[in-house]
């Protein structure tokens, strides 16, 4: 099957910034696809390269097997929804909605009564008069991704489209965005920063670190088999432990990664390894504790109901084996 | 330790004033409003009401002798074709320099505030404002040098071997003249020059407001760049676009220098005013000349506003 987005040797760069490098990359048609990475990854070059608002200094994207180079925005098959919403300000919420409609010359009547569908389908019917100014982030934010699927396109790229939103929203718009994926059934890629969005939305991730992609697959396999130790870290922060701890440890004498939730506090005595809780953070549902091996320091999370050991007291960590993941990658 | 205790320490009472008007905001709002209020209401508003009261009086004409019984008398003396030339030609003028100023400001502001970063930036204000350092005439009395028979311009195209051009185009009767600086066109090459600071400014100000991610949202949805100028720039950039023609038209309506100096000896409602409160001595007549450019900036704003020029305010 043709890939709906395919990056083949991308590159972008702004004078001796490779914010872009030799990128490839495969979306299949129908995915909800996401962009992770931290700010300066190139993750949203990424997205700018496939909507037309970069050109890329090398390589080819091609969308549905056709070659974008030398096409301009406005004649892609993609519609984006930016960070900031960009909804015109002169323009009430109908008319943003129905703009590429206008532009297309979708007779009067009919580009009002899709625009309102889609309103409706953002449950914002009634919304059409008023300005976006009067919105508020969340209204803002389905208003934008109306304006975005009324031109029914092919793809829709979101750029951190839940960024701007307080937690209790970001969450409602994580299941609700999925909803609308499956409903609307187009491929969906969006670039974000958290990795916890990411892998509570996507079908598969891409984990990009300064201008490469680091990892591409599921959110599972992303989360327990990462590939690079920037992944393990990006990713759930995992303990990343160098070769020669690994062996102590147990393992492979290669980089290797160990989640904070698969160590357990035991006794010390006759654990595998030992050593001193340096530091405690409760975060509600868990606690995070920071325990000093002579190997080094690792994180454990302890669930919570479990009893949490004092800061200084003398600790023993154990875990299941596989829980020790070896990755290929430094 | 001795930082810590001081600052723990209530400070000395030492400005009872600010302290007081700390508490009493309404005060100093008072007293903050009430200087550039009393400036406002008194001396400008109060010396156009007089100017305007002025025009409500008549001249006798054989006496020369100022008439102060309440009269339109004046205001008919308006209607006469001569004066109704002056009021034509000067709305006229107005009108395409304002058209001109925008055509030529627009891109310059377009590209000052989307691309223009660092010392670009600097580079525009000091381009755009350098003009304004050095006298109004110094540049008009330039402008005539320049546009002269002999001056650079009609060097340039002898030298283009376009004299001809030239020549053809100063025959064109009502544009034309002996040469460029005693032509119409002269007088608004002039007027363009010298008020195009004011339109570039506001339109920048306009778009420096308008996020470039409007621009891409519009061509990601399908808009060409000109569509992208039709229904997001330009309605965007409006306000800027109305507060720099609302400088040039009545800057250019209210002028009597330029067309001194430069141009015909046809005059315009700035020289009307001029000639006559002063060798004239007609002061109702100069006062209600004065009334014109008010109302054709009233009727302006009105129809602006009508036009959503102020929507995206």
């Amino acid at each position: 099957m043709i890939p709906a987005i395919s990056f083949r040797g991308v590159s972008r760069h702004f004078g001796t910034v490779r914010a872009v490098d030799g990128v490839d990359l495969d979306i299949a048609e129908g995915e909800f696809f996401a962009m992770l990475g931290p700010s300066g990854s190139g993750k949203t070059t990424c997205l700018r390269l496939v909507a037309g608002f970069e050109t890329p200094t090398a390589g080819d994207i091609r969308l549905f097997g056709e070659s974008v180079a030398g096409l301009p925005p406005y004649r892609r098959a993609v519609n984006t929804v930016f960070q900031d919403y960009a909804l015109f300000p002169h323009l009430n919420v109908l008319d943003n909605v129905a703009y590429g409609l206008m532009i297309a010359g979708v007779p009067k009547p009919e580009r009002r009564r899709r625009a309102e569908e889609a309103l409706a389908m953002m449950a914002l019917p009634g919304y059409g008069a008023r300005r976006p100014s009067e919105l508020s982030g969340g209204q803002r934010q389905r208003v934008a991704l109306a304006r975005a699927l009324v031109n029914r396109p092919r793809v829709l790229l979101l750029d951190e489209p839940l960024g701007a939103l307080d937690l209790k929203l970001r969450e409602q718009m994580q299941d609700e965005l999925k909803a609308l994926q499956r409903r609307v059934g187009i491929t969906f890629v969006f670039v974000t920063h958290d990795q916890g969005e990411a892998l509570s939305m996507a079908d598969r991730v891409a984990v990009f670190s300064d201008g490469r992609i680091q990892q591409v697959g599921t959110p599972s396999e992303v989360y327990l088999r990462p590939r690079t130790r920037f992944v393990a870290d990006f990713v759930g922060s995992s303990n990343v432990l160098a070769p020669e701890v690994a062996r102590a440890f147990g393992g492979q004498a290669a980089w290797s990664s160990l989640r904070p939730e698969a160590l357990r506090v035991v006794a010390p005595e006759g654990a595998p390894v030992a050593g001193r809780v340096v530091a405690a953070r409760y975060l509600g549902s868990a606690t995070r504790l920071v325990v000093a091996l002579p190997q080094g320091e690792v994180a454990v999370l302890v669930p919570g109901g479990q009893a949490v050991p004092e800061t200084g007291a003398q600790v023993g960590l154990a875990w299941e084996a596989g829980a020790l993941h070896a990755m290929e990658a430094a | 330790m001795t930082v810590m205790a001081d600052a723990g320490a209530p400070r000395p009472a030492r400005s009872g004033v600010s302290d007081a008007l700390w508490r009493h905001p309404r005060l100093m709002l008072v007293l903050l409003l009430a200087p550039p209020l009393l400036w406002l209401g008194i001396v400008y508003l109060g010396s156009l009401f007089a100017l305007l009261a002025q025009s409500f009086f008549s001249i006798d004409e054989f006496s020369g002798v100022i008439d102060r019984t309440p009269t339109l008398k004046t205001y008919g003396e308006l209607l006469r074709p001569a004066n109704l030339d002056i009021i034509w030609r000067t709305v006229l003028m107005a009108a395409l320099v304002t058209v001109a100023s925008v055509t030529v400001a627009f891109p310059i502001a377009y590209y000052a505030a989307r691309y223009a970063r660092g010392r670009w930036k600097a580079v525009f204000y000091l381009g755009v404002m350098l003009p304004l350092w050095s006298s109004y005439l110094v540049k008009v009395y330039a402008w005539k040098l320049i546009l002269a028979k002999e001056g650079i311009v009609g060097w340039g195209f002898e030298g283009l071997g376009l004299g001809w051009l030239l020549d053809a185009f100063l025959s064109v009767p009502g544009i034309g003249g002996n040469s460029l600086s005693v032509s119409p066109t002269g007088t608004f090459i002039v007027f363009v020059y010298v008020w195009l600071p004011y339109m570039i400014l506001p339109i920048q100000a306009a778009l420096e407001r308008v996020p470039g991610s409007l621009v891409e949202a519009s061509g990601d949805l399908g808009a060409s760049p000109g569509q992208t100028f039709r229904h997001v720039l330009w309605p965007l950039a409006l306000p800027g676009v109305v507060a720099g023609s609302i400088f040039t038209f009545s800057l250019t309506l209210g002028d009597y220098i330029i067309p001194q100096i430069v141009g015909t000896s046809a005059r315009f409602i700035g020289l009307a005013v001029y000639q006559y409160q002063g060798t004239a001595g007609n002061v109702p007549l100069a006062a209600a000349f004065a009334v014109v450019p008010i109302v054709i900036m009233g009727i302006y704003l009105a129809v602006a506003k009508r036009m959503g020029a102020f929507d995206a305010l």
